[in-house]
């Protein structure tokens, strides 16, 4: 296969072990792994065609990578893909967080975990936090962007409304405003 | 405790809203779980997040573990399963659709509200973990850490992992 073109077929057995590795590999986000597999090792997707599925994925609700698991296996293998794709990268972190649930739920009452996880929570928070502004940095122009998340994180995190009717009503008055805002 | 049917449907209906993964459900699934119903404390459910944070994969692994905790083996596979399909589904059916419009200019339009959405959600996430923590323990160093922790992960690229040995290692040290 040349370097830098995407092949027409990749098998079922081959997004399997594909996205096994990806989700193996994703210690602390899968993202860069994923790119890493499946444009630059694999050659499955051409960078571009790579941005265009995450931007879908990102549009979509879910988690981006597994979003972008069933849109590249059911570019090669359909329905089939779609679904082998997303088990193949869920399938070990899976058993490992299993594995870790089970562990605290056994000596979860042990000082020395409830001292560690302490440590993980402060930090955890503030990589979560980090994420969201790095999210919203893209928008850093965009006044109309940036009263959503605003209103969001007064709605969804200050006054703790329930968020199905807070996300329904964000992206109706939203899209329209966007929508109003482009026409002039 | 709740049925693994109930579990199911409301952990099915909230992945219908997840944009921006798992961790932008935090703050409603703290509303379900701890304020509404009292089937776990405020120290689970952070505790939870700091284990799914410590393990690879997707961010949707907390969601599994509160499975876990409220309903055991069953309960992680039931949460896991309502919480992946609709969502993977809903790409499956728009994926086609969504190539077929490729120049669309409402594509764009979308993507500055949902980006944006998400982006709200997640910050509301990671905000009411540290303020979570920050009452359950009864002491402010958790909230000071997690706001010193937010410049120095914006200004050094390192892999989210060692941000979180290094929170294991302050916490094991008696720091936080």
């Amino acid at each position: 296969m040349t370097p830098g073109r995407a092949p027409t077929a990749v098998s079922l057995g081959e997004l399997f072990r594909g996205f096994c590795l990806i989700g193996l590999s994703g210690f602390g986000g899968v993202m860069p792994w994923a790119r890493r597999y499946i444009v630059e090792r694999y050659h499955w997707l051409e960078p571009e065609e790579f941005a265009a599925l995450l931007g879908l994925g990102q549009v979509m609700p879910g988690p981006n990578v597994m979003n972008l698991s069933v849109c590249v296996g059911q570019k090669f293998q359909g329905w089939r893909g779609a679904i082998v794709a997303p088990l193949g990268m869920m399938l070990f972190p899976m058993v490992i967080v299993l594995m870790l649930g089970l562990a605290y739920l056994r000596f979860g009452d042990q000082p020395v975990v409830h001292a560690v996880l302490r440590g993980i929570i402060a930090v955890g928070a503030g990589l979560i936090i980090a994420t969201g502004l790095k999210m919203l940095y893209v928008y850093k122009r965009r006044p109309l962007a940036l009263a959503i998340a605003l209103a969001i994180v007064i709605a969804v995190g200050v006054l703790r409304l329930s968020l199905l009717p807070v996300v329904a009503v964000v992206l109706t008055f939203g899209i329209a405003l966007e929508f109003a805002a482009r026409r002039r | 405790m709740p049925t693994l049917a109930e579990l199911t449907l409301r952990f099915a209906l909230l992945s219908l809203v997840a944009f921006g993964g798992g961790n932008a459900t935090l703050p409603e699934m703290h509303r379900i779980v701890v304020e509404q119903n009292h089937w776990l404390t405020d120290a689970t459910f952070t505790e939870l997040f700091a284990i799914a944070q410590a393990a690879p994969g997707p961010n949707i692994l907390v969601v599994s573990l509160i499975g876990l905790q409220l309903a055991g083996i069953p309960g992680f596979l039931a949460v896991t399963v309502a919480f992946c399909v609709p969502p993977a589904v809903l790409m499956y059916g728009f994926y086609r659709w969504w190539q077929t419009h490729a120049d669309a200019a409402w594509r764009t339009h979308i993507q500055t509200v949902i980006g944006p959405l998400a982006a709200g959600l997640v910050l509301a996430g990671g905000g009411l973990i540290a303020v979570t923590a920050t009452t359950a323990s009864g002491s402010w160093t958790t909230l000071a850490v997690t706001a010193a922790t937010i410049p120095l992960v914006l200004r050094l690229p390192w892999n989210p992992l060692w941000w979180i040995a290094l929170g294991a290692a302050l916490g094991l040290l008696g720091v936080i």
